[in-house]
């Protein structure tokens, strides 16, 4: 039993890792240290570097919960863990 | 029909919404009170924990912050929703399948200590404290603004509606009068917005409205104009940052980690049935925030480019109306100081003559559109359910605190079940007359004690939790030392600049030049590091704790699978 429930909790750990990197990338990484380089490129009235700090960041969050919310169900019930 | 008679109506039939919610939802047990039963939908959750999170600042005054200042008023919006990516992954699954009612809960059980629990307790007091006393305050503002009451009168008004629903209905009244009110603040949110943005750039889309091009057929981008207006005034770009990168770096961190750590948003995600719920619950409740806070930006351009051209280098006698309807309230105002009776607009101080208070840009929106009286009244109802649904879960966190983590837990364990339930009630009695009284006599420092709010969540609650799932070998005495650490730190920094020294608060005097507004981040650190190298020296946790750490891990455990 113990050894089911490390292999869970080891992908389940890889599956947030990677999510937060994405959290971490798109806010801190475009919205504030790579901004000025992003604004370079345009889209439409926005800077790119901008349009992550006030718009792209929010979108992407949204998707990574989602994202969660899919994988760590499916990993849930691979492991028969799942709540049905 | 008049602007104030549309108010009273709009907000007279969403009051009597919110008591007759309050009357169907009456709480008739400790679990109701404190977590409404755990039987919420998970997108009913979502949308309370949404207007449980958007208070009064967010609805009347972000926007403001945002035209102002500019680019680094990305802060807020990545900070305010970034954090629930945090509270997601890593705190509310866990904290659901935990299982019980509180945050002082779950950190006294996890280190086995009851100093731990005090510890907590004392934290989300002082967190609830210091933001409700701002939310009676916003309401007795709307009140005063739209109503033409008295700001005490209305302060009075709103404690009385938010006694009623959280004495009687507990978590479970809060929960559905939220839902309401979510729905109450997001419509007024968004009517007057799509209308600006069909008049400024034909689009009915703000988000992509604002990166647009301007409706009067020149093509240029309406973020380019504003750009340009700015430099022409003397003003940074608007779209260019002033604000060094590492500061920005630690705000947003405070604001992120810190509202991962709000006990009142925490315990909206005990009241779901299962932690399969609990994280789609986090999701709904991010859209529906996001749905406001991706529209604030657009609004602070419209806004700020509306004002701008409205009002600079125009003759003071050519005004439209509601500049000098506004002015009547002092939002904004004028001084002619080279009498030329035209209007300047500039960065700098010598040569403005306007002054303009930040609320306006979202409190103006319908009458600079021209849109009908109702559409005002309908703002005011929304800053009202805004104000009050944050004041109603903050109530409830400061009243579970008193009865539960307090009294059941420590002082009386013995207790009836009856005997609680009353017990919080009055301590929620208790809480809306104690907020109440700093919403009429506002201790001075109320803009500063919000940055103080996440900063003690940050650098109490978020690590001691997190490590307390993600780390088995965490003990008492890390968690506790980490706490005191990070909290004493942050504590003392924040009030050194904010209240002791206000004279000393510029960049060269920060430490590493991180700002008050962003230490929580290095509390945060402090805490972190402490907690883990006092637990290396010091016994593992029993072998019971590593259990229930092992068991909050995983939502359902197997042996149960197979009986």
């Amino acid at each position: 039993m113990n050894e089911i429930y490390a292999q869970y909790w080891k992908r389940h750990l890889r599956i947030i890792g990677v999510l937060l990197f994405i959290w971490f990338l798109v806010s801190y990484g475009f919205g504030i240290i790579f901004a000025d380089q992003l604004d370079a490129i345009r889209i439409g009235g926005f800077g790119l570097g901008f349009w992550f700090a006030q718009q792209g960041s929010m979108y992407v969050f949204v998707v990574i919960i989602f994202l969660y919310v899919v994988l760590m169900n499916r990993l849930d019930r691979e492991f028969g863990v799942d709540e049905e | 029909m008049d602007i104030q008679f549309w108010t009273f109506l709009i907000v007279g039939i969403t009051f009597s919404i919110y008591i007759g919610i309050a009357i169907w939802s009456r709480a008739g047990s400790t679990s109701e009170f404190y977590v409404a039963g755990k039987g919420v939908h998970p997108l009913a959750n979502g949308m309370a924990t949404a207007a449980d999170w958007m208070s009064a600042a967010s609805f009347i005054s972000m926007a403001g912050i945002i035209a102002f200042l500019g680019r680094d008023g990305s802060v807020y919006l990545m900070g305010w929703t970034g954090g629930y990516v945090l509270l997601a992954l890593l705190l509310a699954p866990y904290l659901r399948k935990f299982g019980k009612f509180t945050v002082p809960d779950f950190v006294g059980d996890r280190y086995y200590s009851s100093t731990a629990r005090m510890v907590a307790v004392a934290c989300a007091l002082f967190i609830s404290f210091t933001y409700v006393a701002g939310q009676m305050r916003g309401v007795g503002i709307v009140f005063s603004r739209f109503l033409e009451v008295d700001i005490n009168t209305g302060v009075v008004i709103g404690m009385i509606i938010v006694l009623i629903y959280a004495v009687l209905g507990g978590m479970k009244g809060i929960t559905y009068t939220q839902v309401a009110q979510y729905c109450v603040l997001i419509f007024a949110y968004l009517v007057p917005v799509i209308y600006i943005s069909i008049m400024m750039t034909n689009n009915p889309i703000p988000q992509l409205g604002f990166g647009g091009t301007v409706a009067d057929g020149s093509g240029q981008y309406l973020l380019d104009k504003l750009d340009g207006l700015h430099i022409a005034l003397g003003f940074d770009a608007y779209t260019s940052g002033v604000r060094p990168t590492l500061d920005v770096f630690f705000i947003t961190m405070a604001l992120m980690v810190g509202t991962a750590g709000l006990p009142h948003v925490i315990v909206r995600f005990f009241t779901v049935p299962r932690v399969k719920d609990a994280r789609i619950s986090a999701g709904y409740a991010l859209i529906l925030i996001v749905l406001l806070y991706a529209t604030a930006p657009a609004v602070a351009v419209f806004a700020k480019t509306n004002l701008i051209t409205t009002i600079n280098e125009v003759p003071y006698d050519e005004m439209p109306e509601w500049v000098s309807n506004w002015e009547a309230t002092g939002l904004i105002s004028f001084t002619d100081k080279n009498e030329d009776g035209i209007i300047q607009f500039h960065a700098d101080p010598d040569i403005n003559e306007v002054h303009v208070d930040r609320d306006i840009i979202v409190l103006a929106n319908p009458e600079i559109a021209g849109l009908p009286n109702w559409v005002v009244g309908l703002v005011a109802a929304g800053g009202l359910a805004a104000a009050l649904s944050t004041a109603a879960g903050l109530l409830l966190v400061i009243s579970t605190s008193v009865s539960r983590d307090l009294i059941k837990r420590t002082l009386k364990p013995d207790i009836s079940e009856k005997h609680e339930l009353l017990t919080a009630r009055f301590a929620a009695a208790g809480a809306v007359i104690f907020a109440g009284y700093f919403g009429i006599n506002p201790p001075g420092f109320v803009a500063q004690t919000i940055a103080f709010a996440f900063g003690l969540a940050a650098a109490s609650f978020f690590p001691a939790i997190l490590l307390g799932i993600f780390y088995k070998r965490m003990n008492m005495q890390g968690a506790v030392s980490g706490m005191i650490v990070g909290i004493t730190f942050t504590a003392v920094y924040i009030v050194y600049f904010a209240m002791i020294r206000p004279d000393l608060n510029t960049a060269e005097n920060w430490l590493f030049g991180i700002s008050p507004e962003g230490i929580g981040t290095l509390g945060m650190l402090l805490n972190m590091a402490v907690s883990i190298v006092v637990s290396r020296f010091t016994a593992p946790p029993p072998q019971e704790i590593q259990e229930l750490v092992e068991k909050i891990r995983i939502p359902r455990e197997i042996e149960e699978a197979v009986k």
